[in-house]
């Protein structure tokens, strides 16, 4: 409870800040500017507890706002001025909201008696950032702050939880607040998250799952998000079915327990891709059957016995059309679920996909030069996947996905469905401030990094240990696989010449500190060295064979009976798909 | 024959809020859907209003645009009464050019469609009609053997027939 206002005189960015405390904020990741000042003064005027982190841009604001919400599952919060403040934010709003991830954005904003008058540094980031926000606010009056913030942070982190963005004027910000309470009622008719479960849904689920003898349960974000992981693995062990999990539900399953199958997809585990395509039902717990999973969509599992639990009724049969669903909290659903199955016969099958798992293993040849899979593979033995990984977007990133297993929960984030290039640094930052005693590991392109590497200033500042291993090919990699398996390999802007020597630069920064990898003899002595520096970030410039590719692999729109797992010498079609 | 697209006509009871149209319309936008009219206005009780709007385009989307505005924090329900048992009116201004040698023809469409004209002068009429979609698109077929000036229609608000709320 917040005490009564009446004799304390706020602003209304005092009492931002002390709504912010009380919903328990421990960071505001931010960049200040004109538009904003009332609200960063009122971070040193209140005498608040929440620690401002001064970020070098604000993309990485929102990257670590969002990897400390990926790693804790708190809300994140950004704080940011108005005009290029505010825009240098969407990318990140975006990335969240893609990826249903809890963050708050708080954008300075010009007066309100100059709003639409094109004023200095105006733009209209409420307008702007519609399509990738759970909800926004435009606030015009101070009182209004308390109710606002109270809302904002429901509406992120309840239901599927999303991106919410306040604007504030600085004339509403700096003006006086006379709003009494700073503890009001919500207002939000139209939002109800909490869902009652279906009875009648989850019976019909069960009694198709009685019927199945080749089951196969794909675990995705929600699951996580919903913090199903025992309930999963409970249910898959009194099933006896096998686990897949999405790029984001690593970490729903372990991936070590005898019934996972490994990530399934574009890029998924040959395992895990020929189990979709010959089960005879699939049944999906929070994921939302995404194009890089399903490929082609009207060929997906399209003779198999197709279930949805999904938190949101707005997925049920928009990409592909399913028989049983059921709507509602991916642990609680699983929960009932697990009143109404028993032990199905699936010895047969599990029998037939360890084959496959012998058959297809997931490999890499340690001949020529150094492979980024082995030292992912070295990195994985050497820590038992007792790790937090954040990953950039690319070839990196599947082999990270394949070869770093995840056998905790809210150990993986990665920016799955925007794909955003420059996320895996400043979210492992993020982490870093949430999990301390973790240890965190940024897997990153030379291409990503590049993005976002101004953030080694922040992460020196606050002396965080996170760990960046720049998987080196000099290459934006997956492009450049692409062009050679469909574009007759003509090499069209994927050269990254003018890179810098990545640990030289961080040997730039005052407590950084870079370390070269250039052999594979050499991978553990490094890693471990690596291991051993927690003074401040370091970065391991891996310097690894160019021109490797990717696979397995489903190229984009084929279905998945259509994946190739090595590189075919005949010349590929051109993908139809989306990217 | 004609491909005219089925319009479907859908109701959304929304807080009255700043932005909340913006957002339903990015939903129509984003997928495809057009909106061929749309009517808005405050409810019985002001904090909420009412909109109802025609929109075409592909109907396998319906489903998923109704449950995607539906989802919008600011919407209270959205739903399709297409083919619902509802009442269903628009109205239109029509102002024609006309002296009086043909006034009274003119005068006999409105008589026969029951509209009323709410402005004359020597040389012009403006004429209103209210009714069905149907029965306005007739009337401005008729008063099209004028030499008509402008046209502005309502588009169409609906109400569900009984007790149920819309």
């Amino acid at each position: 409870m917040i005490a009564s206002t009446e004799h304390m005189k706020l602003d209304g960015a005092q009492a931002l800040v002390k709504c912010l405390e009380a919903q328990g904020v421990e960071y505001i990741w931010g960049l200040s500017g004109g538009a904003a000042i009332p609200i960063f003064d009122a971070l040193v005027t209140t005498g608040t507890k929440i620690k401002l982190i001064l970020v070098r841009h604000e993309q990485g604001a929102t990257h670590m706002a969002d990897g400390y919400a990926r790693a804790t599952g708190k809300p994140g919060v950004v704080l940011v001025t108005s005009g290029p403040g505010a825009t240098n934010t969407i990318t990140g709003i975006m990335t969240a909201h893609m990826d249903s991830v809890p963050m708050i954005v708080i954008t300075g904003q010009t007066i309100t008696p100059m709003l639409g008058k094109d004023a200095f540094q105006e733009a209209d980031v409420f307008g702007l950032t519609m399509p990738v926000v759970k909800h926004s606010y435009l606030i015009k009056n101070s009182n209004d702050i308390p109710r606002i913030v109270k809302e904002a942070f429901h509406i992120a982190s309840t239901g599927r939880p999303g991106p919410v963005l306040m604007d504030i004027p600085k004339d509403i910000s700096s003006g006086p607040f006379t709003g009494g309470t700073l503890d009001p009622e919500m207002d939000l008719p139209g939002y109800k998250p909490e869902i009652e479960i279906n009875q009648d849904h989850v019976k019909a689920i069960a009694a198709a799952l009685a019927k199945s003898k080749r089951p196969v349960i794909l675990a995705g974000h929600g699951a996580l998000i919903a913090r199903a992981f025992p309930t999963i693995e409970k249910l898959a062990e009194k099933l006896k079915a096998p686990v897949t999990t999405t790029l984001l539900g690593k970490g729903a399953f372990n991936e070590e327990h005898p019934l996972a199958l490994g990530m399934l997809g574009m890029h998924g585990t040959a395992y895990a891709n020929k189990a979709m395509v010959e089960c005879d039902l699939v049944m999906s717990i929070g994921s939302r059957y995404d194009d890089r999973i399903i490929g082609q969509a009207s060929k997906f599992c399209k003779d198999a016995v197709r279930i949805h639990i999904d938190i949101d009724i707005a997925e049920i049969n928009k990409m592909i059309n399913v028989h049983h669903y059921c709507i509602g909290d991916a642990r609680l659903v699983a929960e009932e679920l697990m009143k109404h199955v028993s032990e199905l016969d699936t010895k047969e099958w599990l029998k037939h996909l360890d084959g496959y798992k012998k058959k297809y293993p997931l490999k890499y040849g340690k001949q020529g030069g150094l492979k980024m899979q082995h030292i992912l593979d070295e990195l994985y033995k050497m820590t038992g996947g007792k790790i937090i990984v954040s990953t950039d977007v690319g070839q990196h990133q599947m082999w990270a996905a394949q070869f770093l297993k995840t056998v905790r929960p809210d150990d993986w984030l990665s920016s799955g469905g925007a794909g955003t290039m420059g996320y895996g640094f400043p979210a492992a930052i993020g982490a870093q401030f949430g999990k301390p005693e973790e240890q965190v590991w940024a897997i990153v392109g030379d291409g990503g990094f590049q993005m976002t590497m101004c953030e080694l200033s922040t992460a020196c500042v606050h002396k965080l240990p996170v760990k960046v291993l720049v998987l080196n090919n000099h290459y934006l990699g997956m492009v450049r696989q692409w062009q050679e398996l469909f574009y007759d390999d003509r090499k069209s802007g994927v050269d990254l010449e003018g890179n810098p020597d990545f640990a030289k630069l961080a040997d730039c920064y005052p407590g950084a500190k870079g370390f070269t990898l250039k052999r594979p003899a050499d991978i553990r002595k490094i890693l471990k060295r690596a291991m051993e520096y927690n003074d401040g970030p370091c970065v391991i410039n891996a310097e690894c064979e160019k021109t490797d590719n990717v696979f397995p692999m489903i190229p984009a729109g084929r279905a998945l009976e259509d994946m190739i797992i090595e590189r075919p010498r005949y010349k590929m079609e051109k993908p139809t798909g989306s990217t | 024959m004609s491909h005219q697209p089925i319009i479907h006509t859908l109701s959304v009871y929304v807080s009255n809020k700043p932005g909340v149209l913006a957002r339903i319309a990015q939903v129509f936008a984003r997928r495809g859907f057009n909106i061929e009219s749309l009517v808005v206005s405050p409810a019985m009780d002001g904090k909420f209003s009412r909109m109802t709007i025609g929109i075409s385009g592909n109907p396998g989307m319906l489903d998923q645009i109704i449950k995607q505005v539906s989802k919008l924090i600011d919407v209270i329900s959205c739903k399709d009464h297409t083919g619902d048992e509802a009442v269903v009116r628009e109205l239109a201004l029509v102002k024609i050019r006309c002296g009086a040698d043909r006034r009274s023809e003119a005068l006999q469409i409105v008589e026969h469609f029951a509209c009323k004209t709410v402005d004359l002068t020597e040389k012009s009429m403006i004429i209103m009609a209210t009714g069905d979609s149907d029965k306005v698109d007739a009337f401005v077929r008729m008063i099209k053997a004028f030499d008509v000036v402008e046209l502005v229609r309502t588009g169409k608000v609906l109400m569900v027939r009984g007790e149920q709320p819309t």
